[in-house]
């Protein structure tokens, strides 16, 4: 799929993940221009719908960050992150899309590399998995 | 309709570099309900924040995006600009094109402009839907609770009770002092531990404000910063105090050594508060050798206590002194004497006689006990050979370990540990003092291994910090937290379940049952946002609504009008 420049939607919370996307930004860390972060207080606060919507409008593919499990500002919320994704991931897959298009990972504040890799890897898979067969589909 | 402005920062070079900001300006005028779009070098200067508030005043802007940098940094600055040209602070969204943009894409200028545009669209669709919030207030209770009576707790009692704070100080032992009462000298200085306990009782005695709860243990907590409730149970006795802030000053104590170096076999084998209680009774070994990092730095208990090097230092010092016969070797595997006085004590310790010996983790020395002593063979790494050395006691420095009610207090104040089960700070930087949690306090030995001195250190930075929401005596509730509609409300407890901070109750209403937040006591992470099932839940600032608005402008930005 040669041309095809993926389009991305990205959940980061507010304390670990986008803290995460800012060191990237502050540290020069380079990574392709696909994916656009939208500020969540806690991973714990997405919900299955926004992801369901996104995948429905033709969003080549959804991150979820958060804080790694035991670091999360909320105590436990990321721990419910753990449990929802891989069932938001299901349903996307019986829906008849790949799972793959949503992606769940953790990124502390002090990992700007890791949030590059996450984005860098994330893109390069949606790349290989094509665009979203719902893009430009209305119902 | 609003009336959205977008002030687009060109940062210097920083975003202007790379995003072509006259083609964004451009563009964000045609996003629907922008009246007013202009762009700034430095938004964030004296000059851009005097430029963003006349244009809000004059084409009478109702809501205002910022692309710039980061909010975690610049957001607070952005509302007081938006409330000082008289609009509610919270009509105020901001666009990060700078560390998640300019920064990120500085070889591809044409992309970063496209993307800058995308995010922009994203900002201005939500700000759209942004609602202006009143933020809350609560009275708070002028009187905070101390757990833990060692010497960051008495630290921290006597610095609220010198500022006519109410201060109750539980104690789960029967006396205060901690780990002081077990040590006879403090290290690096060497000076006697029993006139400074002595002075800092004293303290506490002498003020009608501090409330000594020996033999005490916390309970049960709840409510929320300037209103925690607790229940404590004191010498079999239940009782409730009530208090604004919370210091957590539980401590730790000397990890007990699980059989190493013939530990509870070979008499002889101790530990350095072992040592201590000899040293105090005037038992001076004539042979002594020690063991460093016994139970640290290791797979399982990787990290460095910090305070047994100059713990270990200081006995060596002690015993020297006191009996010129005497001979002590230090097994180590590095030495952490830090800060001046303690390299000095290091040095002087040296010039005593002390001898040192690296050792490595993988070889560890071999204990045995003999007639005529206790013999230690160990593989010296500096000179690559074993040696063997004869003694009378062989002591080992352990490390300080987290208290076993650590993960109780932890648990009832719903606060973090680290996973060694010491209590995790908000901020290693910022605010090592607190917890995310507002309102409660963490110092000492509790936080992490610490010196005496660091621990009263600690103490009085967290008295002050505790006695700020008592001083100010109400506190501020930032209008990020949720609320849930009645009309669409099950109640059917999902949120309930959710909230970390329980936070929510079902209640009765006009509307019939309906769950209801308690504002003071929401933290605003919105995990029961994503748990209800009607989308009753709303979280301010975060509407499904507004989050919902975002997705949209990306896909038709992204997907409808570009190829």
């Amino acid at each position: 799929m040669t041309g095809f420049n993926p389009t991305i939607l990205a959940f980061c919370c507010n304390w670990c993940s986008y803290a995460g996307a800012d060191l990237a930004g502050v540290s020069r860390l380079q990574m392709p221009p696909n994916v656009h972060v939208v500020r969540v207080m806690c991973s714990a606060s997405v919900k299955p719908e926004y992801v369901f919507k996104a995948i429905s409008q033709g969003i080549d593919g959804v991150l979820v960050l958060g804080c790694h499990i035991g670091d999360c500002h909320y105590m436990t919320g990321n721990h419910r992150t753990a449990k929802r994704i891989p069932v938001v991931r299901k349903a996307i897959h019986d829906l008849g899309i790949d799972e793959r298009r949503v992606h769940l990972d953790w990124v502390s504040a002090a990992e700007g590399e890791k949030f590059q890799k996450v984005v860098t890897e994330f893109v390069n898979d949606i790349k290989k998995l094509g665009p979203n067969p719902l893009r430009g589909v209305r119902f | 309709m609003p009336r959205i402005g977008v002030f687009i920062c060109h940062c210097g070079h920083n975003i202007a570099s790379t995003v072509g900001i006259e083609k964004v300006v451009e563009y964000a005028k045609s996003l629907p309900g922008v009246v007013y779009a202009d762009h700034n070098i430095y938004s964030c200067s004296e000059e851009g924040l005097s430029s963003i508030r006349k244009s809000i005043e004059e084409n009478k802007l109702d809501r205002v995006v910022v692309a710039a940098c980061t909010p975690r940094t610049h957001e607070p600055l952005f509302r007081r600009t938006c409330e000082l040209a008289g609009i509610n602070k919270y009509l105020f969204e901001f666009v990060n094109i700078r560390e998640h943009c300019s920064w990120i894409h500085t070889k591809e200028p044409d992309m970063a402009t496209e993307k800058a545009k995308r995010l922009i669209a994203m900002g201005v669709a939500k700000a759209g839907l942004l609602e202006p919030q009143t933020e809350s207030e609560a009275e708070v209770v002028p009187t905070a609770v101390v757990i833990g009576g060692g010497a960051a707790g008495l630290a921290v009692a006597s610095s609220l009770a010198a500022q006519d704070i109410e201060t109750h100080l539980i104690e789960k032992s029967s006396r205060l002092g901690g780990m002081l009462n077990d040590i006879s000298v403090i290290s690096p200085e060497l000076e006697e531990t029993k006139p400074l306990l002595d002075a800092m009782l004293r303290v506490l005695k002498t003020s009608p404000k501090v409330h000594v709860h020996t033999d005490t243990r916390l309970t049960a907590a709840k409510g929320f910063v300037g209103n925690f409730e607790l229940t404590i149970d004191e010498k079999g006795e239940s009782r409730n105090i009530k208090a604004g802030s919370i210091v957590v000053a539980a401590g730790a104590k000397e990890l007990v050594p699980t059989g190493e170096y013939g530990y509870g076999s070979i008499p002889g084998v101790i530990t350095q508060l072992d040592l201590e209680r000899m040293l105090a009774k005037g038992e001076v070994p004539k042979r002594s050798v020690f063991i460093l990092c016994v139970g640290s730095r290791q797979p399982g208990r990787e990290y460095c206590s910090r305070v047994c090097c100059n713990v270990s230092l200081k006995n060596a010092m002690r015993i020297a002194e006191a009996r010129p016969d005497s001979t002590v070797t230090i097994l180590h595997r590095d030495i952490m004497s830090y800060g001046t006085a303690s390299e000095k004590l290091y040095r002087d310790v040296s010039e005593k006689g002390v001898q040192f010996l690296r050792y490595s983790l993988g070889n560890p020395a071999k204990v045995r006990s003999q007639d005529n002593g206790i013999m230690v063979e160990v593989n010296d790494e500096t000179l690559g050979e074993d040696i063997g050395l004869l003694t009378d006691v062989l002591v080992l420095a352990t490390p300080m370990v987290s208290m076993e009610d650590a993960t109780e207090i932890a648990k009832l104040l719903k606060v973090p540990l680290d996973k060694h089960g010491f209590f995790l700070e908000a901020h290693v930087k910022l605010r090592p003092v607190e917890f995310a949690t507002d309102g409660v306090f963490i110092c000492g030995s509790a936080r992490w291994p610490a010196s005496v001195r660091e621990s009263i250190s600690q103490g009085l930075a967290a008295a002050a910090k505790a006695a700020i929401p008592i001083k100010k005596g109400k506190v501020v509730i930032e209008a990020i937290t949720a609320w849930s509609d009645p009309d669409k409300c099950a109640a059917c407890g999902n949120c309930v379940a959710a909230c970390p901070y329980e936070a929510i109750e079902i209640v009765d209403s006009d509307k019939g049952r309906t769950a209801k937040v308690n504002e003071a006591q929401c933290k605003g992470c919105g995990t029961c946002v994503a748990a209800c099932p009607n989308d009753a839940m709303q979280q301010k600032g975060f509407t499904t609504r507004q989050l919902g608005a975002m997705i949209d402008a990306l896909v038709k930005n992204a997907l409808e009008e570009s190829p």
